[in-house]
């Protein structure tokens, strides 16, 4: 489990370079964002020896990648469950059920926002507008797939799912 | 998906396949690319291009409502490096067209960026889309790639002497990242803290140079303003609001989703469109532009039309046209509460007025909602707010403000109740049971 001491994979630098390849080639600082993205789908999270490892290979100060990595909220500055839950209850969610859909989450889970279970299969976060409030109530699950009209029964086939 | 409907589509043309009629060749047998074509095989000149989107009157989507020709020919023309960024940063509570426009119909924006590349001269473009929609920036990725392949994006494009090439950047949570020179900052690589103006982005842009940036739904536009001519786009609309819009309707409807109508449509045919109240209930409230927009009492709002100017005049802004519905089994003192927390939430923090005043309105806000609020606490809001309006680099301080005032404004007796009786106007209950579970009319999941 002790994965953050490890370099990131060749997989991921490729990765990385296919992101640095977007910009003019003195511009690598821009691929920063979804450098760190890769290496946190890899890592789970972002310690400061990964952030300083990315902020190496695109020509940075490791403090300007770590600003960054605080500055946007989606990245995990401290390890995570397996399964990051983020429920929106900004207030167009808060209109079709975004708070019952929290409350209910964290009642089938027995975590509040920002704990994990204890068997660190979840993480539960409460989220700002996700840009999709026609489908509330909205939720993301490790950042990257939103799950709409999410009702007590989608919740339930949801987590049950997450194996 | 949420639900559409519309009265006139010009931007949901491609929308009614659902995710089956994205690609290039949907686009292309809807007539896609063929305002590109025509434009570079007649060799149209950079001015009359302009002045076909001026005759439009398009105005900005994304909430300014700023003439699109008038910001396209700000443009210096002898710059050697320009570039044309598209703001898909879509996180305004209330607001969702961008994800569905990228979603349904990812090759008009692609269109419609690669001619305003042309109209501008500029090489190279961004599309900067909002972090939490993960998967439509894949989605677009994948049009962009059919788009290179068709020879749409690239070195001389379809033979021509203009070549543009067109790439995506998602953010990963940061609202203030829609505001357009924070969206250029992280494109950059950097916090997205907004920057001084002036220089604008059409002199000190991304990386410095000359930039255009428009909302997507803006661009969206373009192609189908060059099929039709500006001046029959204008003419969809009323005098000064050109055109059709998207309005996503979210809160106490039958069925929310994005609808497109003409520009002064009456907002009771939107209602109406959206299915009505939920539940029959009576309509209390409506925040016509987005979170940031001053919200309108029900009797206010049933008189207006959706478009700038009515909207304007009735006291709030149309914004990026996200409409939220709420109803009388609301409290007033809640809502704003959750809007100022999120202002609270995503201050970047740089301006002193803004950093700590959102952090006052809802920590004020917050403790009037819980029953410890003070006679002396509307005054303080107030005065807050005006020790924040205009006093920041960028909006997010007004924006924050706003809901603030007018909320107050609007329903100050809701106020004046709680902090006279420690306790909600409407019945806890009944507000939990009215913003409940909601499953959308069959209709909306079959869309």
């Amino acid at each position: 489990m002790d994965k953050q001491n490890d370099m990131l994979s060749p997989e991921a630098f490729r990765k990385i370079d296919r992101e640095v390849a977007k910009y003019p080639a003195e511009q690598k600082q821009s691929a920063i964002m979804a450098a760190l993205v890769i290496a946190q789908d890899e890592k789970g999270w972002l310690a400061q020896e990964v952030i300083a490892e990315v902020a190496g290979y695109l020509g940075m100060a490791p403090i300007a990648a770590y600003e960054v990595a605080s500055f946007y909220n989606m990245y995990n500055l401290k390890p995570v469950g397996k399964y990051k839950l983020t429920v929106c209850t900004n207030l167009p969610c808060a209109l079709s059920g975004g708070v019952h859909a929290a409350d209910y989450v964290k009642e089938k889970l027995g975590i509040d926002f920002n704990e994990t279970t204890a068997d660190g299969k979840f993480t539960l976060k409460e989220g700002e507008c996700m840009g999709a409030c026609g489908d509330a109530p909205v939720m993301l699950v490790n950042d990257k797939r939103m799950c709409s009209f999410m009702l007590p029964e989608q919740i339930d086939a949801l987590l049950a799912e997450c194996k | 998906m949420a639900l559409i409907d519309t009265i006139n589509p010009l931007l949901t043309t491609g929308w009614g396949k659902g995710d089956a009629g994205w690609s290039l060749k949907d686009y292309e047998a809807r007539g896609g690319y063929a305002q590109l074509k025509r434009i570079l095989t007649s060799k149209m000149s950079q001015d009359d291009l302009i002045a076909e989107v001026k005759k439009s009157v398009l105005r900005g989507r994304g909430g300014a409502g700023f003439p699109t020709g008038l910001k396209w020919s700000f443009m210096p023309k002898a710059a050697p490096e320009k570039y044309v960024v598209c703001n898909t940063d879509e996180g305004e509570p209330g607001t969702f067209k961008d994800r569905d426009l990228l979603r349904f119909d990812p090759h008009s924006t692609i269109e419609g960026m690669i001619i305003a590349g042309y109209a501008v001269g500029a090489k190279r473009g961004y599309n900067y889309i909002h972090g939490e929609i993960f998967e439509i920036y894949q989605r677009f990725e994948a049009a962009l790639d059919e788009a290179r392949a068709a020879g749409y994006l690239g070195e001389n494009i379809l033979g021509s002497e203009f070549s543009f090439d067109l790439f995506a950047h998602h953010g990963w949570g940061a609202y203030i990242c829609g505001e357009e020179t924070g969206l250029l900052e992280s494109i950059e690589g950097k916090k997205g803290q907004p920057r001084f103006k002036p220089p604008f982005p059409a002199n000190f842009g991304l990386y410095g140079k000359p930039t255009t940036i428009n909302n997507t739904e803006t661009f969206a536009a373009i192609p189908f303003i060059l099929g039709m001519g500006g001046e029959a786009y204008l003419n969809l609309g009323k005098p000064n609001n050109g055109g059709t819009k998207l309005f996503s309707v979210s809160g106490h409807v039958n069925r929310p989703g994005n609808y497109e109508v003409p520009m002064g449509t009456p907002f009771a045919k939107l209602l109406e469109m959206a299915g009505g109240m939920r539940g029959g209930r009576k309509l209390k409230a409506v925040i016509p532009g987005g979170s940031s927009a001053p919200v309108l009492p029900a009797d206010v709002m049933m008189d207006c039309t959706m478009d700038y100017d009515s909207i304007a005049k009735a006291g709030s802004m149309l914004g990026s046209g996200a409409v939220i519905v709420m109803d009388e089994t609301v409290c007033m003192v809640k809502a704003l509460e959750r809007l100022s927390y999120f202002y609270y939430e995503e201050s970047c923090g740089q301006c002193t007025p803004c950093r700590e005043g959102t952090g006052w309105l809802y920590r004020v806000v917050h403790r009037i909602e819980h029953g410890q609020g003070r006679q002396e606490d509307l005054d303080l809001l107030n005065r807050v707010t005006d020790n924040m309006m205009g006093k920041t680099i960028c909006a997010l301080a007004d924006a924050a403000a706003f809901p603030v005032r007018s909320f107050i404004k609007h329903f100050k007796s809701e106020f004046e109740y709680h902090v006279e009786h420690k306790k909600c106007l409407v019945d806890p209950e009944v507000q939990r049971a009215g913003s409940g579970f909601f499953r959308a009319s069959s209709a909306t999941e079959a869309a």
